[in-house]
Protein backbone atom coordinates (compact mmCIF):
# COMPACT_ATOMS: atom_id res chain seq x y z
CA UNK A 1 0.00 0.00 0.00
CA UNK A 2 1.18 3.19 -0.77
CA UNK A 3 0.17 5.49 1.31
CA UNK A 4 3.68 8.35 1.02
CA UNK A 5 1.99 9.37 -2.49
CA UNK A 6 -1.35 9.90 -0.81
CA UNK A 7 0.25 12.36 1.59
CA UNK A 8 2.55 14.17 -0.90
CA UNK A 9 -0.93 14.40 -2.63
CA UNK A 10 -2.86 15.70 0.49
CA UNK A 11 -0.11 18.14 1.04
CA UNK A 12 0.25 19.68 -2.41
CA UNK A 13 -3.32 20.35 -2.89
CA UNK A 14 -3.74 21.75 0.57
CA UNK A 15 -0.34 24.11 -0.31
CA UNK A 16 -2.15 25.43 -3.44
CA UNK A 17 -5.61 26.04 -1.66
CA UNK A 18 -3.83 27.78 1.02
CA UNK A 19 -0.88 29.46 -0.96
CA UNK A 20 1.29 28.69 1.95
CA UNK A 21 2.12 25.83 3.96
CA UNK A 22 -0.04 23.19 5.01
CA UNK A 23 -0.49 22.65 8.27
CA UNK A 24 -0.24 18.96 9.85
CA UNK A 25 -3.74 19.80 11.14
CA UNK A 26 -5.74 20.19 7.89
CA UNK A 27 -3.12 17.44 6.37
CA UNK A 28 -4.68 14.57 8.92
CA UNK A 29 -7.94 16.35 8.21
CA UNK A 30 -7.86 15.89 4.23
CA UNK A 31 -6.80 12.34 4.83
CA UNK A 32 -9.19 11.23 8.02
CA UNK A 33 -6.18 9.83 9.90
CA UNK A 34 -4.92 11.27 13.50
CA UNK A 35 -2.30 14.46 13.99
CA UNK A 36 -0.41 11.84 15.67
CA UNK A 37 -0.59 8.90 12.74
CA UNK A 38 0.06 12.44 10.25
CA UNK A 39 3.17 13.52 12.26
CA UNK A 40 4.76 10.54 12.27
CA UNK A 41 4.29 9.77 8.41
CA UNK A 42 5.14 13.50 7.57
CA UNK A 43 8.97 12.79 9.55
CA UNK A 44 9.14 9.96 7.59
CA UNK A 45 8.74 11.86 4.49
CA UNK A 46 11.01 14.47 5.58
CA UNK A 47 13.73 12.33 6.33
CA UNK A 48 13.38 10.99 3.21
CA UNK A 49 13.59 14.27 1.36
CA UNK A 50 10.38 14.57 0.05
CA UNK A 51 9.34 17.67 2.34
CA UNK A 52 10.32 19.85 5.22
CA UNK A 53 9.10 20.58 8.48
CA UNK A 54 8.63 23.89 10.60
CA UNK A 55 6.90 23.54 13.97
CA UNK A 56 4.15 26.00 13.73
CA UNK A 57 4.63 27.10 9.96
CA UNK A 58 3.52 24.05 8.42
CA UNK A 59 4.83 21.17 6.24
CA UNK A 60 6.36 22.19 2.34
CA UNK A 61 6.80 19.59 -0.17
CA UNK A 62 10.41 19.62 -1.71
CA UNK A 63 11.53 20.14 -5.56
CA UNK A 64 11.48 16.19 -5.37
CA UNK A 65 8.06 15.99 -3.34
CA UNK A 66 6.34 18.37 -5.76
CA UNK A 67 7.19 16.46 -8.78
CA UNK A 68 6.48 12.82 -6.80
CA UNK A 69 2.78 14.66 -6.01
CA UNK A 70 1.85 15.33 -9.31
CA UNK A 71 2.67 12.33 -10.62
CA UNK A 72 0.46 10.85 -7.49
CA UNK A 73 -2.52 13.35 -9.15
CA UNK A 74 -2.24 12.16 -12.35
CA UNK A 75 -2.36 8.90 -11.18
CA UNK A 76 -5.50 9.71 -9.58
CA UNK A 77 -6.49 11.18 -12.35
CA UNK A 78 -6.34 8.38 -14.33
CA UNK A 79 -7.90 5.98 -12.05
CA UNK A 80 -10.98 8.96 -11.46
CA UNK A 81 -11.43 9.17 -15.35
CA UNK A 82 -10.72 5.41 -16.02
CA UNK A 83 -14.29 4.73 -13.55
CA UNK A 84 -15.80 7.37 -14.40
CA UNK A 85 -15.14 7.08 -18.40
CA UNK A 86 -14.80 3.10 -19.17
CA UNK A 87 -17.01 1.66 -15.57
CA UNK A 88 -19.34 4.06 -15.21
CA UNK A 89 -19.02 4.38 -11.53
CA UNK A 90 -21.02 6.74 -9.38
CA UNK A 91 -19.19 6.68 -6.64
CA UNK A 92 -16.14 7.51 -8.31
CA UNK A 93 -14.62 9.76 -6.13
CA UNK A 94 -14.41 7.21 -2.89
CA UNK A 95 -13.59 4.09 -5.30
CA UNK A 96 -10.90 6.38 -6.98
CA UNK A 97 -9.31 6.48 -2.98
CA UNK A 98 -9.57 3.10 -2.17
CA UNK A 99 -7.68 1.82 -5.58
CA UNK A 100 -5.22 4.50 -5.79
CA UNK A 101 -2.94 2.37 -3.27
CA UNK A 102 -3.20 -0.92 -5.06
CA UNK A 103 -2.74 0.76 -8.75
CA UNK A 104 0.67 1.96 -9.25
CA UNK A 105 1.36 4.33 -12.13
CA UNK A 106 2.79 1.10 -14.08
CA UNK A 107 -1.15 0.21 -14.36
CA UNK A 108 -2.16 3.43 -14.41
CA UNK A 109 -0.32 4.46 -17.76
CA UNK A 110 -2.48 1.46 -19.40
CA UNK A 111 -5.19 2.29 -18.89
CA UNK A 112 -4.21 5.85 -19.49
CA UNK A 113 -4.20 4.67 -23.28
CA UNK A 114 -7.70 4.30 -23.27
CA UNK A 115 -9.07 7.53 -22.07
CA UNK A 116 -9.58 11.31 -22.51
CA UNK A 117 -6.82 13.32 -20.47
CA UNK A 118 -5.78 17.01 -20.89
CA UNK A 119 -2.08 17.80 -21.74
CA UNK A 120 -2.42 20.22 -18.27
CA UNK A 121 -2.78 17.28 -16.22
CA UNK A 122 -2.40 17.82 -13.24
CA UNK A 123 -2.63 21.61 -13.08
CA UNK A 124 -6.39 21.27 -14.00
CA UNK A 125 -7.38 19.12 -10.68
CA UNK A 126 -9.83 20.76 -8.53
CA UNK A 127 -9.14 20.23 -4.91
CA UNK A 128 -12.41 21.47 -3.83
CA UNK A 129 -14.58 18.75 -5.38
CA UNK A 130 -11.54 15.79 -5.32
CA UNK A 131 -11.80 15.61 -9.29
CA UNK A 132 -10.40 17.08 -12.82
CA UNK A 133 -11.95 20.49 -13.24
CA UNK A 134 -12.41 19.54 -17.20
CA UNK A 135 -14.17 16.07 -16.63
CA UNK A 136 -17.62 16.31 -17.93
CA UNK A 137 -19.80 14.58 -15.38
CA UNK A 138 -23.32 13.28 -16.79
CA UNK A 139 -24.81 13.79 -13.23
CA UNK A 140 -22.50 14.98 -10.42
CA UNK A 141 -22.40 12.43 -8.28
CA UNK A 142 -20.58 13.95 -5.24
CA UNK A 143 -24.09 14.34 -3.28
CA UNK B 1 -13.72 17.38 0.70
CA UNK B 2 -11.74 13.86 2.83
CA UNK B 3 -9.59 10.89 1.29
CA UNK B 4 -9.36 8.59 3.84
CA UNK B 5 -6.90 5.90 3.46
CA UNK B 6 -8.79 2.66 3.32
CA UNK B 7 -7.82 -0.97 2.68
CA UNK B 8 -8.28 -1.53 -1.00
CA UNK B 9 -9.68 -5.65 -0.86
CA UNK B 10 -11.79 -4.77 2.39
CA UNK B 11 -15.26 -5.69 0.33
CA UNK B 12 -16.61 -7.97 -2.21
CA UNK B 13 -17.57 -4.73 -4.20
CA UNK B 14 -13.93 -3.83 -3.84
CA UNK B 15 -12.79 -6.98 -5.13
CA UNK B 16 -14.84 -7.05 -8.18
CA UNK B 17 -13.51 -3.78 -9.01
CA UNK B 18 -9.89 -5.18 -8.75
CA UNK B 19 -10.96 -8.02 -10.94
CA UNK B 20 -12.48 -5.73 -13.44
CA UNK B 21 -10.29 -3.76 -13.80
CA UNK B 22 -7.61 -6.81 -14.38
CA UNK B 23 -10.49 -7.79 -17.47
CA UNK B 24 -10.14 -4.42 -18.86
CA UNK B 25 -6.41 -4.76 -18.84
CA UNK B 26 -6.33 -7.65 -20.64
CA UNK B 27 -8.54 -6.16 -22.95
CA UNK B 28 -6.20 -4.13 -23.67
CA UNK B 29 -3.55 -6.28 -23.82
CA UNK B 30 -5.47 -8.69 -26.56
CA UNK B 31 -6.55 -5.71 -28.43
CA UNK B 32 -3.31 -3.79 -28.75
CA UNK B 33 -1.98 -7.06 -29.85
CA UNK B 34 -4.10 -8.26 -32.12
CA UNK B 35 -3.77 -4.58 -33.30
CA UNK B 36 -0.06 -5.14 -33.61
CA UNK B 37 -0.35 -8.53 -35.80
CA UNK B 38 -2.86 -7.23 -38.43
CA UNK B 39 -1.48 -3.65 -39.60
CA UNK B 40 2.41 -4.38 -39.28
CA UNK B 41 3.68 -6.01 -42.42
CA UNK B 42 7.59 -5.95 -41.34
CA UNK B 43 7.23 -7.78 -38.43
CA UNK B 44 8.83 -11.34 -38.42
CA UNK B 45 6.87 -15.14 -37.69
CA UNK B 46 8.43 -15.31 -34.39
CA UNK B 47 7.14 -12.06 -33.54
CA UNK B 48 3.95 -12.97 -34.95
CA UNK B 49 3.35 -16.10 -33.30
CA UNK B 50 4.62 -14.14 -29.96
CA UNK B 51 1.69 -11.46 -30.79
CA UNK B 52 -0.68 -14.17 -31.87
CA UNK B 53 -0.29 -16.32 -28.51
CA UNK B 54 -0.29 -12.76 -26.28
CA UNK B 55 -3.59 -12.70 -27.87
CA UNK B 56 -4.58 -15.89 -27.03
CA UNK B 57 -3.51 -15.67 -23.70
CA UNK B 58 -5.31 -12.39 -22.47
CA UNK B 59 -8.07 -13.79 -23.70
CA UNK B 60 -7.77 -17.04 -21.23
CA UNK B 61 -6.52 -14.61 -18.38
CA UNK B 62 -10.11 -12.66 -18.86
CA UNK B 63 -12.39 -15.55 -19.17
CA UNK B 64 -11.26 -16.92 -15.96
CA UNK B 65 -11.33 -13.57 -14.38
CA UNK B 66 -14.50 -13.13 -15.37
CA UNK B 67 -15.79 -16.20 -13.93
CA UNK B 68 -14.19 -15.00 -10.76
CA UNK B 69 -16.37 -11.68 -11.16
CA UNK B 70 -19.51 -13.77 -11.44
CA UNK B 71 -18.95 -15.36 -8.39
CA UNK B 72 -19.16 -11.64 -6.97
CA UNK B 73 -22.38 -11.24 -8.63
CA UNK B 74 -21.14 -8.28 -10.66
CA UNK B 75 -20.67 -7.91 -14.22
CA UNK B 76 -17.41 -6.86 -16.58
CA UNK B 77 -17.03 -4.96 -19.97
CA UNK B 78 -17.52 -6.60 -23.00
CA UNK B 79 -14.50 -6.58 -25.08
CA UNK B 80 -16.01 -4.99 -27.73
CA UNK B 81 -16.45 -2.02 -26.34
CA UNK B 82 -12.61 -1.40 -24.75
CA UNK B 83 -11.56 -3.05 -28.59
CA UNK B 84 -13.05 -0.04 -29.74
CA UNK B 85 -11.43 2.64 -27.35
CA UNK B 86 -8.22 0.99 -27.91
CA UNK B 87 -8.41 1.69 -31.65
CA UNK B 88 -9.98 5.61 -30.87
CA UNK B 89 -6.42 6.30 -29.32
CA UNK B 90 -4.30 3.57 -30.42
CA UNK B 91 -0.65 5.05 -32.00
CA UNK B 92 1.68 2.87 -30.87
CA UNK B 93 5.22 2.80 -32.57
CA UNK B 94 4.69 0.40 -36.20
CA UNK B 95 8.25 -0.65 -35.98
CA UNK B 96 10.05 -3.99 -34.16
CA UNK B 97 10.81 -2.58 -31.21
CA UNK B 98 8.04 -0.63 -30.34
CA UNK B 99 5.96 -3.39 -31.03
CA UNK B 100 7.90 -5.63 -28.90
CA UNK B 101 8.53 -2.58 -26.31
CA UNK B 102 4.90 -2.09 -26.29
CA UNK B 103 4.03 -5.81 -25.79
CA UNK B 104 6.88 -6.28 -22.93
CA UNK B 105 5.03 -3.20 -20.89
CA UNK B 106 1.78 -5.10 -21.51
CA UNK B 107 2.98 -8.59 -19.97
CA UNK B 108 5.19 -6.28 -17.11
CA UNK B 109 2.47 -4.22 -16.29
CA UNK B 110 -0.10 -6.94 -16.08
CA UNK B 111 2.21 -8.73 -13.84
CA UNK B 112 2.76 -6.05 -11.67
CA UNK B 113 -0.89 -5.82 -11.31
CA UNK B 114 -1.57 -9.42 -10.27
CA UNK B 115 1.42 -8.83 -7.71
CA UNK B 116 0.05 -6.14 -5.90
CA UNK B 117 -3.74 -7.62 -6.19
CA UNK B 118 -2.23 -10.47 -4.39
CA UNK B 119 -0.44 -8.72 -1.59
CA UNK B 120 -3.73 -6.72 -0.88
CA UNK B 121 -5.98 -9.89 -0.63
CA UNK B 122 -3.41 -11.46 1.36
CA UNK B 123 -3.63 -7.84 3.75
CA UNK B 124 -7.27 -8.28 3.77
CA UNK B 125 -9.13 -10.19 6.75
CA UNK B 126 -12.17 -9.57 4.99
CA UNK B 127 -14.58 -12.57 3.92
CA UNK B 128 -15.35 -12.61 0.27
CA UNK B 129 -18.53 -14.56 -1.47
CA UNK B 130 -16.15 -16.54 -3.53
CA UNK B 131 -13.46 -18.96 -2.24
CA UNK B 132 -10.19 -17.12 -1.26
CA UNK B 133 -7.87 -19.84 -1.75
CA UNK B 134 -8.96 -20.51 -5.37
CA UNK B 135 -9.02 -16.79 -6.15
CA UNK B 136 -5.37 -16.52 -4.97
CA UNK B 137 -4.72 -19.50 -6.60
CA UNK B 138 -5.94 -18.00 -9.93
CA UNK B 139 -4.26 -15.27 -9.52
CA UNK B 140 -1.16 -16.84 -8.88
CA UNK B 141 -1.56 -18.72 -11.68
CA UNK B 142 -1.95 -15.89 -14.26
CA UNK B 143 0.70 -13.89 -12.35
CA UNK B 144 3.30 -16.71 -13.35
CA UNK B 145 2.26 -17.01 -17.23
CA UNK B 146 2.46 -12.96 -16.78
CA UNK B 147 6.06 -13.41 -15.60
CA UNK B 148 7.04 -16.28 -18.42
CA UNK B 149 5.77 -13.62 -20.77
CA UNK B 150 7.84 -11.06 -19.64
CA UNK B 151 10.94 -13.65 -20.37
CA UNK B 152 9.72 -14.66 -23.67
CA UNK B 153 9.44 -10.86 -24.99
CA UNK B 154 12.89 -9.98 -23.15
CA UNK B 155 14.63 -12.89 -25.43
CA UNK B 156 13.04 -11.33 -28.39
CA UNK B 157 14.01 -8.05 -28.15
CA UNK B 158 18.10 -9.55 -27.00
CA UNK B 159 17.77 -11.17 -30.44
CA UNK B 160 16.83 -8.27 -32.08
CA UNK B 161 19.84 -6.48 -31.13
Amino acid sequence: MNTANQYLKAIYLIQKMEDGPASTGAIAEMLDVSPASANEMIGKLESEGWCNHEKYKGVELTEDGIVRAREAIQNYCIIERFLVEVLEVENFREEATQLESVIDETVAERLDTIIDREPQCPDCFDAESDVCALLELEVDAAD
Amino acid sequence: MSMSLQSPVGSDHQLARLLQIGVVLEEVVEARAAKHAAESEEIDEEVRTLLEEATEESADHRERLERLVEGLNAETIPFDEIQALVERQYEADQDFDGILYDQLCNEETAYKFYDDLIEAIEESDAQFGIDRDRLLSVLAEIREEEAAGVEEVTKLMERGQ
